[in-house]
Formats: structure tokens, sequence, C-alpha cells
């Protein structure tokens, strides 16, 4: 019995765990791409640098916080700095739209070149973030490193392997969670949100019934501005802050949000978590989790992973390739806003 | 994928472009003259393959309106074909893995037509998806029992120095038809899976492609080394040391009176450029060829109006696979060529803002849809994208001129001043969309 209760363990320190958190940061981002999809109706490429650029608000809120002496320990300072990323990302996405989107809206231009001009958004923002701030890896983290430590676990337990759980994945899936409910509480409660979501079920029914569309564009922004400072912030705790690696995250939060149903906001937290426990799980060597379960004489002899973690970018991609061809609206049918 | 960007007007006035491609020459001569010759001629080297580049892109998305992002993946394959044509096979990389790593591609193989035949035959779709499945996953499982020790072997032997399967030992100048080819494959594959996608998940797929390809090279060291890299490539040119010894040569320079290393180096660059413009002249010709012809006809009809185009009895899918193999080939030779010039194969260095969406800047700037557009946007992006850093130095030292030298604001913008190339990137392609959506060269209409 021990044994089973030990590879449960395993796998859960390994793979649910670190799949959870980072599946979290997944969602959060997957739901801002999805949000402008479902009303501006193009693949804003440049939403990665977007977190970059929030979370680099953030981390310089942090040092001057830090500099002052203010803190909020145990908990890491950034979360009091967060405030300070959102309303920097918010207001980068706002001025982008002005000086950028808005002229090819209002021209009612094809999406492909709001798609095209999202990339020389792209192009001149990740030149103003390491204008800025260098290309560095940097920590953003500060204060307790854990909720349960291994030794701690093992102690209370008296099993072999232990459960740690950082601070920072917990903070990441209670800012996430929180974050979730706020967006689907607007999307379905006020009056701005239902006409998000009318706007983006039916454009001309929703300016007929008198939505104005340059408030529901303007709530979009702010709030995938929003949701991208967010998803930045809880990565960059959780791991480090690399402008680079935020630019890379752009293609695991695309695969959520189409493997979820582009334009569907469940569909984007669902498709976040699918991709990252598949991302941790393919990766996983199951060498030990498999000594615990089966008798001594069948023990593998291999690392019994399936793929190297090297590979761990390309999953999301095959997991992307293989619902685009079989399930092409993805799991939630999407497209509208709902 | 309609109308926009290749809303049709009148022409171009006719000295226009003769114009431009003065302009970008009087830069790169001002580069020679004010920073050296060398600077100037690895310039128009880039500039030359970058225009290859472009027009390998610009038959996708000008033609044919493709939104491909994965220009990255197909630049590595060809630069992969550098290796695998010129290097010398390594023959006990081969003895000792050779089998498995051929009885593995043969499961694959095997795998692969079982499931062509699977859902040729097989009707209930439940079944076929069901049957494509288990025939993945246990082709993938079967192929891993003799490819994973067959790679074990080939990566032990002389891993410092080769710890792969070597290439053909042929000249490198073949690899620019090879890499080609390579990428010519690959895009069939991937055109398999991905055309007939929306034009925005298109590009998220090949965006996703091409980060695959990158994972594969840089993580399957049996194949080229992966990030372990390969360098000292063979050279289609001779080397400066060689110049440097020859009599010929330091006659030449003395009656030039030049100095011979950098007469050597200045020569070496002449020659690629020389092999470049003659890969360039003939892609250009064939690209005025084809677009001048029914077929390019055809193929900005059903860019400007699929379903028309459909109902006029052209097959869409089918052209639009014909141009995006013939694209992504154009791709793979530039990519090979780049390789050759760079004398190594380094896979770290494959980076999407580099390899594809600096492409894209290029046509789009340049002028989708026109050949000429796509040559000149790749001169004079990959000027600015070099030019940019000097010049943003300069800029930040001028402004702050005033400070003291230990002033850490002034030091922090001079440590950032390489970042301005990206800055003025995003400005470029934006300020061309804004005011000249149709590029700097445009498309040519009313033929």
């Amino acid at each position: 019995m021990t044994d089973v209760a030990n590879a449960i363990v395993l796998l859960l320190n390994f793979v649910i765990v670190p799949g959870v958190a980072y599946g979290s940061q997944l969602a959060l981002g997957a739901l801002g791409v999805t949000l402008i999809f479902g009303i501006l109706r193009f693949a804003n490429f440049a939403h990665g640098d977007v977190m970059a650029f929030g979370t680099m608000v953030v981390l310089l809120t942090t040092w001057w916080f830090q500099g002052m002496g203010v803190g909020i320990a145990p908990l890491p300072t950034a979360l009091i700095a967060l405030p300070f990323g959102i309303v920097g990302a918010a207001a980068f996405n706002l001025a982008a739209d002005r000086v950028v989107f808005r002229f090819y809206r209002r021209r009612k231009s094809p999406p492909v070149i709001l798609l095209i001009a999202s990339v020389g958004v792209m192009f001149a923002l990740q030149g103003i973030v390491r204008f800025i701030i260098g290309p560095d890896d940097r920590r953003l983290a500060d204060g307790a490193r854990f909720i349960i430590k291994a030794s701690e676990f093992k102690a209370a337990t008296g099993l072999k392997e232990g459960l740690a759980i950082k601070l920072s994945q917990g903070l990441t899936l209670g800012v996430a969670a929180i974050a979730v409910a706020a967006l689907f509480w607007f999307l379905h409660r006020t009056r701005a949100g239902k006409a998000m979501r009318a706007y983006s079920d039916n454009e001309d029914l929703a300016l007929l019934s008198g939505v104005s569309p340059d408030r529901v564009v303007f709530y979009a922004w702010l709030i995938a501005g929003t949701l991208a400072a967010v998803a930045g912030t809880m990565y960059g705790i959780d791991k480090s802050y690399k402008p680079f690696t935020y630019f890379q995250l752009l293609l695991p939060i695309f695969a959520s949000a189409i493997l979820g149903g582009i334009g569907h906001p469940i569909g984007a937290v669902a498709g976040g978590f699918i991709v990252a426990l598949s991302e941790t799980a393919v990766t996983y060597a199951y060498k030990k989790f498999l000594r615990y379960l089966v008798p001594e004489s069948w023990e593998p002899s291999g690392l019994m992973q399936l793929l190297s973690t090297d590979y761990k970018l390309a999953i999301s991609f095959v997991i992307l390739v293989v619902v685009l061809l079989v399930r092409p609206t993805g799991i939630f049918r999407g497209r509208v806003l709902s | 994928m309609k109308a926009g960007l290749h809303t049709p007007r009148l022409h171009a006035p006719r000295l226009r472009t003769p114009l431009l491609f003065v302009g970008m020459a009087v830069l790169l001569i001002a580069v020679g003259v004010g920073q050296s010759w060398v600077v100037s001629l690895s310039i128009l080297n880039l500039c030359l393959i970058s225009a290859i580049m472009a027009l390998g892109l610009n038959m996708q998305w000008g033609y044919a309106g493709l939104l491909n992002v994965g220009v990255m993946g197909f630049a590595a394959l060809g630069g992969l074909a550098g290796v695998l044509i010129s290097q010398s096979p390594v023959t006990e990389a081969w003895s000792a893995g050779g089998a498995g790593l051929g009885i593995a591609l043969a499961v694959v193989v095997a795998a692969a037509l079982l499931i062509v035949l699977l859902r040729r035959l097989v009707r209930r779709k439940a079944l076929r998806t069901a049957g494509t499945a288990i025939i993945v996953v246990a082709g993938f499982f079967v192929a891993r029992i003799f490819f994973d020790p067959a790679v074990d072997e080939i990566e032990r032997i002389d891993s410092s120095t080769t710890g792969y399967l070597g290439g053909a030992g042929l000249p490198i100048i073949l690899s620019w038809a090879v890499g080609g080819l390579l990428a010519a494959g690959a895009a069939w594959l991937i055109g398999k899976v991905a055309l007939g996608l929306r034009s925005d998940y298109f590009a998220i797929a090949t965006l996703g492609i091409a980060e695959i390809v990158i994972t594969v090279i840089k993580n399957e060291d049996w194949l080229g080394r992966g990030v372990k890299n390969v360098t000292g490539l063979d050279r289609p040119v001779p080397y400066e040391i060689e110049l440097q010894q020859s009599p010929w040569f330091l006659d030449l320079v003395h009656w030039l009176g030049a100095d011979p290393i950098t007469g050597s180096s200045i020569f070496v660059k002449l020659c690629y450029a020389v092999l470049f413009v003659l890969v360039l002249i003939a892609i250009v010709w064939l690209a005025e060829r084809a677009l001048n012809s029914p077929w390019g006809r055809m193929m900005r009809a059903i860019r400007d109006n699929e379903d028309a185009a459909a109902a006029m009895g052209k097959d869409v899918t089918r052209r639009h696979m014909q141009i995006f193999v013939l694209g992504a080939a154009v791709m793979g030779i530039a990519g090979a060529m780049l390789t050759t010039l760079d004398g190594q194969f380094t896979p770290g260095s494959y980076q999407p803002l580099r390899f594809t969406f600096l492409v894209w800047v290029m046509v789009i700037v340049g002028g989708s849809g026109n050949n000429w557009g796509a040559v000149f946007g790749g001169f004079l992006v990959w000027f600015v994208w070099v030019e940019a850093e000097p010049a943003g130095f300069w800029l930040m030292d001028a402004i702050t001129a005033g400070l003291p030298e230990d002033n850490p604001l002034r030091a922090h913008l001079l440590d950032s001043a390489a970042y301005m190339r990206l800055i003025v990137m995003g400005l470029i392609l934006l300020v061309v969309m804004r005011f000249s959506p149709r590029g700097i060269i445009p498309e040519r209409r009313g033929r």
C-alpha cells in the first residue's frame, strides 16, 4: 500500500503540482489571447511581449519597494507591485490600439492585416522592454519559498517520497482562480461584459442593439492587458523573468487558446491546463514511478521517458496540430465568447 | 486572406524601381567608404541571402496569400543540408548505428503506409481515428526500441569531434539544391497537414512546426551534432590564407596597391557575392516568368477570391500546395547559402525573430506580390537591421554627450543601444503598413 502512496506522491510532486501551476499561467495568457480574438478577430502576436512588459513594470516597482524596505513577507513583494504592472500593460494595450489597431479597425481591414500589424507591435515592444530592462534572466520572487517542504511532508506521512509545494505555485493557482472568477463575473453579470459577449457572438446584431463598439474594444484591450500582467508576473514569480522566455510562451498560449476553442474563455482555461499537464507528463521519466508499482523483476531498464524535456515546447504544438486536424473548433466549439 | 494588402491600383512610376536600387547601392558604397569595405561586403552578402528568402516568402504570401510564419524552419532545413552534403561521412558511426536507424526508419515508413492504407479502406470515422491513434502509438514505441540504442552508439563515437553520422562528403555548393529539395519535401508534408486551415490557424500552425523543426535539429545530435554545432564547413571559394600565399594574388594586390590581408578578405567576400548574385538572378528571372504567366494570374485570382477561382474550376488546395512547396524550396536554398557563407551550422542561432518575422518585414515593406519589391525589401531591411546598431549607439552617445562618462543613465543607454534595431524594425513595419500599405515597390496590376 505504501508503494502505491509513494508512487502517487511522486507523480504529484513532479507532474501534477508543477503542471497545475504552469497550467494556470498558460490559462491566464490564453484568456487574454482568446478575448482579443473574440472581439477583434485576430491572433495577437504581441501578447507574449505585453506579458513581458507588464512583468517588467512589476519588477521595477518591486525593486523600488524593496529599496524603500516595503514588503509583505512571507509573500513576495511582487504581489503588491502587481497593480502597477496591470496599469502598465493595460495602458500599453490601449495606446497600441489607439496608435496602430484602431486605424485598421475603422477601415474594416481583414483580420490578417491586424495580425501583421501585431507583429510590428511585437518587434517594437521587444525593443522597448530590452531597452529598459535588458535581456537578462532576473529573479522576481522573494519571501518564503515553500508552503510544504519535502522533508516536512516525509516526516508527517512517513513516506519515502516527499511532496514539496512552492509558495509561488500555491499563489499562482490562487491568483489565477480569483482572476478567472472575476472575469466570468464581469462577462456574465455586468452590462459591459454582456455587451462584450453579444458583440463577440454577433457584431451586427449587437451594434443594432446599441452596443458601443469602441467601449467593447476598450474593455477587451483593458482586460487582455490586465490578464497579461497577472500571467506574466505569476510566471516570473514561479520561475524567473527573462523577456525572451515570454515571447516563447506565446506558442503554448496559442496552443491552449485554440485547443479549448478560440474565443471561448472556459476553453482557454481548460486548454491551458491540458497543454501544461501534457507537457510535464510526456517529458517525465517514469522509471522511479514504475519501480513502486511493478515487481522487481519487471523493473524497466530505461528512463521510461516518452520524450526528452528538450521537446517540451514541441509537445504543445503536436497537440495543437492534432486538434486542428481532428476538431478545428477546439474542445468547446470556439469563436464566440459565451 | 482577401483584399487588404492586395488592393490594386495604378502602375508605379517606371523609374522608381531602378532608382531605389541605385539608392541602395549608394548606401552600401557609403558604408564601404565610411566604415570599411569588408563590412559593406558582409552586409551585401547577407542582403543577397535575405532577398532570396524574401522572394520565397513573397511567393507564398504575395502571390498566393498563404500566411506562412514558419520561414525559420525551412531556412534551418536548408542549413542542415549544408552539413549533410559537405561533411565527410563518419564510417564508424554508420557501422555502429546505421542498421538500427535504418530499421527504425523502416518502422516509421511502415506505420505511415499502414495509416494511409487504413484510411483508404475503413469508412467508419470512429474506427479510422482509433486505428490511426493505435498505429501511431505502436509505431512510436517499436521504432524507439531500435532507434534509442542506435543513437546512443552513434553519439558515443568521438563525441567531442563527431558523434554524428556525418555527411556525404560532396562539394557544399550542391547543398544549395539539396537544401531546397529538403525544405520542399518538408513543406509538402506540412502542407498536407496544415493547408486548408483558416489563415490565422495556418499562421500559428506553421509557427509551431518551425519551432518543432528547430527543436529536432537541436536535440538529435546523431543528425547534425545538435547544439554542439558543426564548424569548419567546406567552402566553394578560396581561403584567405591560401590567397595570401599565392603569387598571382599578391601581384594583383600589389598592382592595386592594397594590403594583402584586407585584400584577401574582400576578394573572398566578392567571390561569395558573385555566386549569390547568380542564384538571385536565376530565381528572380524564374519568379518573374512565373508571375507574368497564366499560372501567375491564376495564383493571384485564387488569392483575391478563392471562391470565384474555385468556381472557375481551379483546384485551390493543389495550387496552394504547389506554391507553398516552391516558396519553401527557395527559403531552403537561402538557408543553405547562409550556412555556406557562415562556414558553420549552429542550430542555436535560429530564432523566429531573425528568421521568420524579419523576413516578413522585408516582404511587407518591400511590397508583397512584387518580386522586385521583395528583393528590395530584403536589401533595405537587412541593411537597416545591421546598421541600426551603430546608428543607435551614435544617437545615444549624442543624446547623452552632456553627461559625464560614468553617469549610470548614460552607461545604461549606451548598453541598450543595440536594441534600437528592434524598435526601428517595428516602426518601419507599422509606418509602411499605415502609409504605404502595398509596400515601397507595389504590386503591378492591369496586365
